[in-house]
């Protein structure tokens, strides 16, 4: 168990690529902290610098205080599960678990009673003297988790363990790592992509974009208050609508018509000095049908139903817009990072998530309303979230 | 990568020629169909083995019997030729000679492919540029300046004397495959071994050089063959058996008059140098397990 301290790391490839720049983060002893962002944004750069696998170009690592920078991966006592699962291949199950032991030096005895017990925790008490090479994919994770939980290390550092595996497994392998690392209380580090997992995991989400921290939070707070337009787009799924928009009097203006904004947003937009021209965000659960609503303050309109996905407990709806679109460096990045292609030729595409008993029929025309208290203002410059409260 | 003749066939076998009965191939007929063709690549490949097999056999008599089995059967030719001192000492020279420079080109080569697989450095595309360059040269022009030049320094007709021209030749063909099997290696095992706790060094001996073994074992074989079965460098930097390997001794074979071809001398030395290699990748073949490294990483 361990404190892990990143005071202003730096990492600068020798071919001078800027790959993570000062990351500051201080993750408390026990924490589940989640790294995430779209490919390239340098989490994997920055989980190797922890584990010393790559050396820190600047700035200083602290464990448990003690600064670890010059120390080689063996001696920070700490575990890594690899996406690739990097098992040996040359080795039983057994003695791929043991390996770590074995190099520690630790008695036979123990040794064999440490690893029937993590099996016994990962359920792999019938494969042990199989080979790797013999596993399917879920069966090879567990191994993987195995051999980092074996010798008890001060911290788990994990990139990207369940991007090999398949939906249903993953979902599976998401609650036993979260159940296994509630039970253990070890500090762990968990890199990932998928923003379902950042959500569903850890403790605290660290959003990196290029190699910059974007915010830092538990999964709710990003999701309620994102500090800027990259974090809106990146956290959530399906991810927030974005629409320009002019502000004027209280009153916003976007291709979806004019809605007067709640008081307490004007307030906040005034405190941060909106500009005219803004960008608004609207998460898919804050519109509705509007025969379902009554009377509750918000903005109207009616679209055509490109697409109508009926989930059961929830219809997602999607149209598009006719007007400008909102485009900045951020939404293009989060564009090509989803691998969105399905772009409209004009206007801005809207995804909706409304009620079961909706009357929504793809190709009718609908009338749907949101709700302008959920609407977020941001600044099309800097990418800053002007409705941002701590 | 194996060095298994049937299964390189099968991989190369021309697709099978379309029915002309119009009956659907069912699946018992399609093995008995690919069975009749492996048949007939293996006998192409194994009667002139078997030929000269059965030649040295045969006594001086049979021959020319035209018979596919001897008709008397002797151990003659085999007594013959341990008889003479020029056999036996072309058999330990060729052991010799092939054993030391397997070795040497092995072990450079592994340093050489490591380094090509895994490091990046200035000269790298240069380096396996020059290696596939020397692959390519033509042997049979080096002879002669070979010849002189061993000549002037001592080497003709000493073991080093084959050993460095075989190392030269066989160093590019060793380098090119253990880069192939080294590039196949997933080096985050290097990694996780790190974190699992190990040095180096160890991470070295436990994880990268057991499954680097079966390259190292095949090129091995490759290179020993390759060292085994020359016969332009062997004739023409020899003159005398302190350094004549077997293919250039059974040159010298004579007959028991000189109207006698030596036929039955020369094919049962022919089968006593072709034991070593069966013997060799017999050996090595267990070590061989092709797909040693699946399982390492992902599904
Ligand atoms: N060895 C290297 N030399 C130079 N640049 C590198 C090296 N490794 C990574 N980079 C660069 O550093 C940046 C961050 O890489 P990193 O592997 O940390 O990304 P990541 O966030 O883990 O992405 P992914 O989700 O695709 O794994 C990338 O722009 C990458 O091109
Ligand atoms: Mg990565």
């Amino acid at each position: 168990m361990a404190e892990i301290v990143l005071d202003k790391i730096t990492k600068r490839y020798p071919d001078g690529a800027l790959a993570v720049s000062e990351v500051d983060l201080q993750i408390a002893d026990g924490e589940f902290i989640i790294l995430v962002g779209p490919s390239g944004c340098g989490k994997s750069t920055t989980l190797n610098m922890i584990a010393g696998l790559e050396d820190i170009s600047e700035g200083e690592l602290r464990i448990d205080g003690q600064r670890v920078n010059e120390k080689a991966p063996k001696d920070r006592d700490i575990a890594m599960v690899f996406q690739s699962y990097a098992l040996y291949p040359h080795m039983s199950v057994r003695e791929n678990m043991a390996f770590p032991l074995r190099l520690a030096k630790v008695d036979d005895a123990t040794v064999q009673a440490k690893v029937n017990e993590a099996a016994e925790i990962l359920d792999l008490v019938a494969h042990l003297d199989r080979k790797p090479g013999n596993l399917s994919g879920g069966q090879r994770q567990r191994v993987a988790m195995g051999r980092a939980i074996v010798r008890s290390p001060k911290a788990f550092l994990m990139d990207e363990p369940l991007s090999n595996l398949d939906a249903k497994l993953r979902v599976q392998m998401r609650t036993s790592v979260s159940k296994l690392q509630k039970q253990l209380g070890t500090t762990t580090v968990y890199v990932t992509h998928d923003q379902t997992e950042a959500m569903t995991l850890g403790d605290r989400v660290v959003v990196l974009r290029g190699g910059l921290v974007q915010q830092v939070g538990s999964p709710q707070f990003l999701y309620e208050q994102p500090a800027n337009l990259f974090v809106a787009g990146f956290i959530g799924s399906p991810a927030m609508n974005f629409l320009p928009g002019t502000l004027e009097n209280g009153a916003l203006n976007t291709p979806l018509g004019t809605v007067t904004l709640s008081d307490r947003i004007r307030r906040l937009a005034e405190a941060a000095n909106a500009p005219r021209e803004l960008i608004a965000g609207i998460r898919p659960e804050h519109f509705e049908d509007a025969k379902l609503v009554e009377g509750k303050p918000g903005g109207s309109f009616t679209a055509t139903v490109d697409v109508l996905e009926s989930m059961g407990s929830d219809k997602y709806a999607y149209f598009t817009v006719e007007g400008e679109t909102a485009t900045t460096a951020e939404l293009d990045e989060l564009a090509a990072d989803a691998g969105s292609t399905d772009v409209p030729a004009s206007g801005s595409s809207i995804v909706t998530r409304l009620a079961a008993s909706s009357g929504a029929v793809a190709g009718q025309p609908l009338d749907l309303w949101y709700d302008s208290d959920k609407i977020q203002l941001f600044d099309p410059a800097s990418g800053k979230n002007l409705t941002y409260t701590e | 990568m194996s060095v298994d003749i049937d299964q390189v066939t099968d991989n190369t076998k021309p697709a099978p020629p379309a029915r002309t009965t119009g009956r659907v191939p069912s699946g018992a007929g399609k093995k008995v169909k690919w069975a009749l063709i492996d048949i007939l690549v293996v006998a192409y490949a194994l009667i002139p083995v078997l030929w000269i097999l059965s030649l040295s056999f045969k006594t001086a008599d049979g021959l020319n019997d035209k018979s596919f089995f001897p008709k008397e059967w002797t151990w003659k030719n085999y007594q013959d030729i341990f008889k003479t001192n020029e056999f036996v000492s072309a058999l330990v020279n060729s052991i010799g000679i092939a054993l030391i420079s397997t070795i040497i080109a092995v072990v450079l080569g592994t340093m050489a492919a490591y380094a090509v697989a895994r490091l990046d450095f200035p000269g790298k595309k240069a380096l396996v540029g020059v290696s596939l360059l020397i692959a390519m040269f033509p042997q049979v022009s080096l002879v002669s300046p070979l010849f002189n030049i061993e000549r002037n320094i001592g080497l003709f007709d000493t073991w080093p004397g084959l050993i460095l021209p075989y190392i030269t030749f066989a160093l590019p063909l060793a380098i090119y495959t253990l880069s192939a099997f080294f590039r196949e290696i997933p080096w985050e095992l290097e990694k996780a071994a790190k974190m699992d706790g190990a040095t180096p060094a160890q991470a070295f001996r436990k994880v990268i050089a057991p499954l680097a073994a079966p390259g190292v074992f095949t090129t091995a074989i490759l290179v020993f063959i390759f060292c085994w079965n020359d016969f332009l460098f062997a004739i023409s930097l020899t003159s005398t058996t302190s350094s004549r390997t077997v293919p250039a001794a059974l040159s010298f074979f004579t007959g028991a008059s000189q109207f006698e071809a030596p036929n039955g001398t020369i094919s049962a030395a022919a089968v006593i140098i072709t034991i070593p290699i069966i013997l060799f990748v017999l050996f090595f073949q267990r070590r061989i397990v092709a797909g040693l490294t699946s399982g390492a990483v992902k599904g």
